[in-house]
């Protein structure tokens, strides 16, 4: 088992001009870890992050795009590892931080904890790489390649929590934040 | 009976034409159709949209699914519309909260009021989930029109086009199945 920031950090260093999606705990930690305006942060909630994503990475098929996913969240919006498969974006990164618990409210189990299979899921549903880790020295020296290969991509990622992180829920929903990114991405 | 003494067409305004609506959509500038399939809408836009090389279609599994896609799109600068039934926008109203209206997308709907009856308006449909479609986009705060008639079309292009410069949702709610 990883630490979740600890493979948060390793994703940033790969990362250059991607955009970052991330939710909750992993939002968190993201904007302390590697601080950026090319950071999407108006998900709101009920697991829409990847669809948001989605949109993204249609809209901008020049740039990666990387979804920074909850277990919980993922599972209140299961269908749209579906939609994804479907519409194919080759610029899709779709990470799951699966703790198997609903850490920001309160830390009790999701359905199936300990049995659901995320990377079961994204392979059933079609996506084009799908892929597991659970030991950060493998995840490290395969990150690169899961990154550099033409997505719709599937990683679950086998967590516990790491470091504390302030829970930023004012940078979480800052509007100035969301102008940010929007500037940020008309630049280039 | 002669041309000079035929009376002139009367134009027929009971139902909007699909083709218009699809046109005006493109008058708008929109790529991308993102959509779960409306029974009311479904022979008069989704089918033609779907074979339409001018248009993607994305299909969603749920509608609001379809709410973030097209924020996503927002962000990039691409317009796109979300075509759903009522039954689906009900299912989406906290991503619209949050999503839409809270965070300020331009998400822009058409919305096919599913059982509507042909020779009414929607505030007087004896079908409890249409009619209460309108008091709840009002409470939320989301501008809405009728696409019921022909010469409704033409509310498209001004109504989404004030969707994207404030940034704010809108929805059009069809009550007649388009031709």
């Amino acid at each position: 088992m990883m630490r979740r920031d600890d493979c948060l950090k390793v994703l940033a260093r790969h990362h250059r001009d991607q955009i970052v999606v991330p939710v909750y705990q992993a939002a968190f930690e993201w904007m302390v870890i590697r601080p950026h305006p090319l950071t999407y942060l108006g998900v709101g909630a009920m697991g829409q992050a990847s669809s948001h994503a989605l949109g993204l990475a249609l809209g901008r098929p020049d740039r990666q795009v990387l979804v920074l996913d909850g277990d919980g969240s993922l599972l209140m919006n299961l269908g749209t590892l579906v939609t994804i498969a479907q519409a194919a974006p080759r610029n899709l990164v779709h990470f799951v931080c699966q703790n198997d618990c609903y850490e920001a409210n309160g830390g009790h189990p999701i359905p199936g904890a300990d049995r659901v299979s995320f990377a079961g899921f994204a392979r059933a549903a079609g996506w084009a790489g799908v892929h597991e880790f659970s030991e950060l020295p493998d995840f490290e020296a395969r990150i690169g390649a899961v990154l550099a290969a033409p997505g719709p991509t599937f990683v679950t990622l086998r967590v516990v929590p790491g470091e504390p992180y302030p829970q930023d829920f004012d940078a979480l929903h800052d509007a100035a934040r969301r102008a940010a990114f929007r500037e940020a991405l008309a630049r280039g | 009976m002669s041309d000079a003494t035929r009376p002139a067409a009367v134009p027929d305004d009971s139902v909007p034409s699909g083709a218009a609506v699809i046109a005006a959509l493109k008058r708008c500038g929109i790529g991308i159709v993102v959509s779960l399939p409306d029974i009311v809408t479904s022979d008069g836009l989704l089918w033609p949209i779907s074979r339409d090389p001018e248009l993607r279609l994305v299909r969603v599994c749920k509608e609001d699914e379809g709410v973030s896609i097209c924020a996503g799109l927002a962000y990039t600068g691409t317009r796109s519309v979300l075509l759903i039934q009522h039954t689906g926008l009900f299912d989406s109203l906290n991503a619209l909260r949050a999503i839409a209206v809270e965070y300020g997308a331009p998400v822009c709907m058409i919305v096919g009021l599913q059982g509507m009856e042909p020779d009414r308006e929607p505030p007087e449909s004896a079908r409890y989930g249409v009619r209460v479609v309108a008091p709840v986009l009002d409470a939320m705060g989301i501008e809405h029109a009728r696409l019921s008639r022909a010469s409704d079309v033409a509310r498209i292009e001004p109504a989404f086009e004030r969707a994207w410069s404030r940034s704010r949702p809108f929805a059009f709610l069809v009550g007649r199945p388009p031709r």
